[in-house]
């Protein structure tokens, strides 16, 4: 029954939960048991704390931080409860979730994945937390990820790194690994994560998952710590398109509280779902195909444009010609957007502090102390962008560069509905190969930044499954990325969904599925027999 | 460009980062080549371009003006590392006169 229960999709949970079959706190204690079994928590007391880095065996995947169990066992007698007195709950009432330590939860430490804050516990909760309580959705746990979500592989946190459930031996993608493994490693059904430059795409990308991030400005900012405020967009991860869509019709929401959240009505993601890929027109984006990618992630990507031609939409060719600028522009303006942001960690308000005589040497020594080397170097490279100076030829040029690239969206968008590119060059790679070289890990963004700067939406889904060139007879997920004009996030789940049903991709790796009989560690080779 | 070492130390200064020797030799390649990366922005003609900060063009946002209850003061406090007399305590900033 358990094992059971942590193999269904959100969508099937709330059905079973919805008919009586199951309880909420049977769902809940499933997902409990299997993040006990594959996480290396210490599954003890009211809050499980993760392992110390150290102390992590090689078959644990360490996707969350700290799981909230006395806390979701709670909401799920609660819910059921509630149920059984004929109340009437959301459409995800008791299914449950994992959510990214980078938005606050009270009650719970918020870390993002720093020792600046180790310790901290919010006095209130995110827009996005109360959302999902409102909805009754349960929080199992807040999941790690690269500090203050600068990376591309969670090997930035402080706590150690993630693993990746289809190999434990390579990095999940980044920032929100974490989220991604815990759904990937089926600990939980659905997942928030955040995405600046591709931390939710890309991650998706290489566990084999659908996720989202909305058009900016639709999911409220209140409470998610903030990196870079004009890129950070939270969204949904999941096993099935259906259930991120679900995810993000909670999430998103007009909210006073963020400045920057968009007045319009949020796109109805839910209605046309289903309505198939009849005369949408797929743009193929010349400048985000073939160069750069490794042979298998495009082959799967060709294999996919002809999947689309033959479930009758139409493909047309278009150009970004500033695409090649996105990401040397995404690195001046998020640094710099980073470099301000992060100037509140002084050591007086909160988190850490380092004593020192005077205020400014107790400022620098705090954050010396308590930032990583990578958060270090894009706080360093904003600081220098916006400089006396230097800020004309940086970050004043790199917005007039997103301005262009904006514009060459917007042309795109009159000959397609939806744009395709693979998501990421590669399939996930080996954990600490590409830390030495900060240029080779700010290269996975290349295909996801461009949508960033123009703040329109875009997902990843899985395409198909590809050998890594460093590991003959693995086989690993492919993401295919889609982008939509800003608030039309509606015609992207609709060309994703009929997609996926046409793959119908096993979103199960080889672990996890042999888990239920009692082993873990997984083979690649053994993905490929699960997968098509 | 190339960072220089002092550079380095100048901007980790601006930044109010404390830097030791060794990270300084280690930043000062690795920021200089992260800035001649992102320095082919500079290749695109964009001098007649509106720079864009933000997707939407919001300007002027503002909520309604009700009352509704702030997080309390000690809620704030209990997560401050030094307090004293219900504010946030910090070591002298002006310097003592000599």
């Amino acid at each position: 029954m358990a094992a059971d229960l942590v193999t269904r999709s959100a969508t099937q949970l709330a059905a079973a939960l919805a008919a009586g079959e199951v309880s909420a706190r049977e769902v809940v204690d499933a997902h409990l048991d299997r993040i006990a079994t594959t996480d290396g928590v210490v599954a003890d007391g009211d809050v499980w704390a993760a392992k110390d880095a150290g102390a992590l065996g090689p078959d644990e995947v360490h996707a969350f931080l700290q799981v909230t169990a006395t806390a979701a066992r709670g909401h799920a007698d609660d819910i059921d409860r509630r149920r059984a007195a004929g109340e009437v709950l959301g459409p995800l009432a008791g299914v449950p979730l994992a959510l990214k330590d980078v938005l606050t939860m009270r009650g719970a430490p918020t870390t993002c994945g720093s020792k600046m804050l180790e310790g901290w516990i919010p006095p209130y909760d995110a827009t996005v937390t109360e959302l999902l309580r409102a909805a009754d959705v349960v929080v199992l746990g807040k999941t790690n990820m690269d500090e203050f979500a600068m990376g591309s592989s969670t090997e930035n946190s402080a706590y150690g790194d993630t693993r990746n459930p289809w190999d434990l031996d390579r990095v999940p993608g980044g920032s929100s690994g974490g989220s991604a493994s815990a759904v990937a490693a089926l600990q939980a059904p659905l997942s928030i994560g955040t995405d600046t430059g591709g931390s939710i795409r890309q991650p998706a990308a290489l566990t084999g998952l659908v996720g989202v991030k909305p058009t900016y400005g639709t999911v409220s900012r209140y409470g998610l710590v903030a990196f870079a405020s004009s890129l950070d967009q939270a969204g949904p991860f999941a096993r099935s398109v259906e259930d991120a869509a679900q995810l993000q019709s909670i999430i998103q929401h007009h909210d006073p509280r963020d400045s920057t959240s968009v007045p319009q009505a949020a796109p109805d993601v839910l209605a046309g779902l289903k309505d198939g890929l009849e005369g949408l027109r797929i743009g193929v984006i010349s400048e985000l195909r073939g160069e750069g990618y490794e042979p298998g992630v495009a082959r799967v990507y060709q294999e996919a444009l002809e999947r689309f031609e033959r479930l009758g939409a139409e493909i047309v060719e278009v150009s970004l010609p500033h695409a090649a600028y996105g990401l040397p522009a995404y690195y001046l303006i998020a640094p710099s957007e980073c470099s301000s942001n992060l100037a509140r960690f002084d050591g007086v308000r909160y988190g850490l502090r380092v004593d020192a005589p005077t205020a400014e040497e107790m400022n620098a020594a705090t954050r010396a102390q308590g930032f990583g080397p990578e958060v270090k170097r894009r706080i360093m490279i904003g600081t220098h962008a916006l400089s006396s100076g230097y800020f004309d030829a940086y970050y004043l040029q790199a917005s007039k560069v997103r301005t262009l690239i904006a514009r060459d969206f917007q042309a795109a968008f009159e000959s397609a509905d939806v744009l395709v590119s693979p998501t990421s060059p590669s399939v996930a790679f080996g954990l600490g190969t590409k830390t030495a070289d900060p240029i080779a890990m700010y290269l996975n963004d290349v295909a996801t930044v461009p949508a960033s700067l123009a703040g329109i939406p875009a997902l990843s889904l899985p395409a198909g499954l590809a050998e890594a060139p460093d590991q003959p007879g693995t086989a690993l997920p492919v993401g295919l990325q889609m982008m939509a004009p800003l608030l039309r996030d509606d015609v992207m789940y609709r060309a994703a969904w009929a997609f996926e049903q046409d793959l119908s991709f096993d979103p199960t790796p080889a672990g996890p599925r042999a888990l239920a009989a009692g082993s873990w560690r997984p083979t690649t080779a053994d993905n490929g027999e699960v997968a098509r | 460009m190339a960072l220089s070492p002092d550079e380095v130390r100048h901007v980790a200064r601006l930044a109010r980062l404390a830097v030791t020797d060794e990270e300084v030799a280690a930043l000062s390649p690795q920021l200089s080549d992260i800035l001649g990366y992102a320095e082919q922005v500079g290749e695109v003609a964009a001098d007649d371009v509106p720079p864009t900060t933000h997707p939407f063009a919001l300007t002027n946002v503002t909520r309604p003006d009700e009352r509704r209850p702030s997080t309390a003061r000690e809620d704030i406090l209990a997560a401050a590392p030094s307090v004293e007399q219900d504010r946030f305590s910090v070591p002298r900033i002006v310097a003592e006169e000599g």
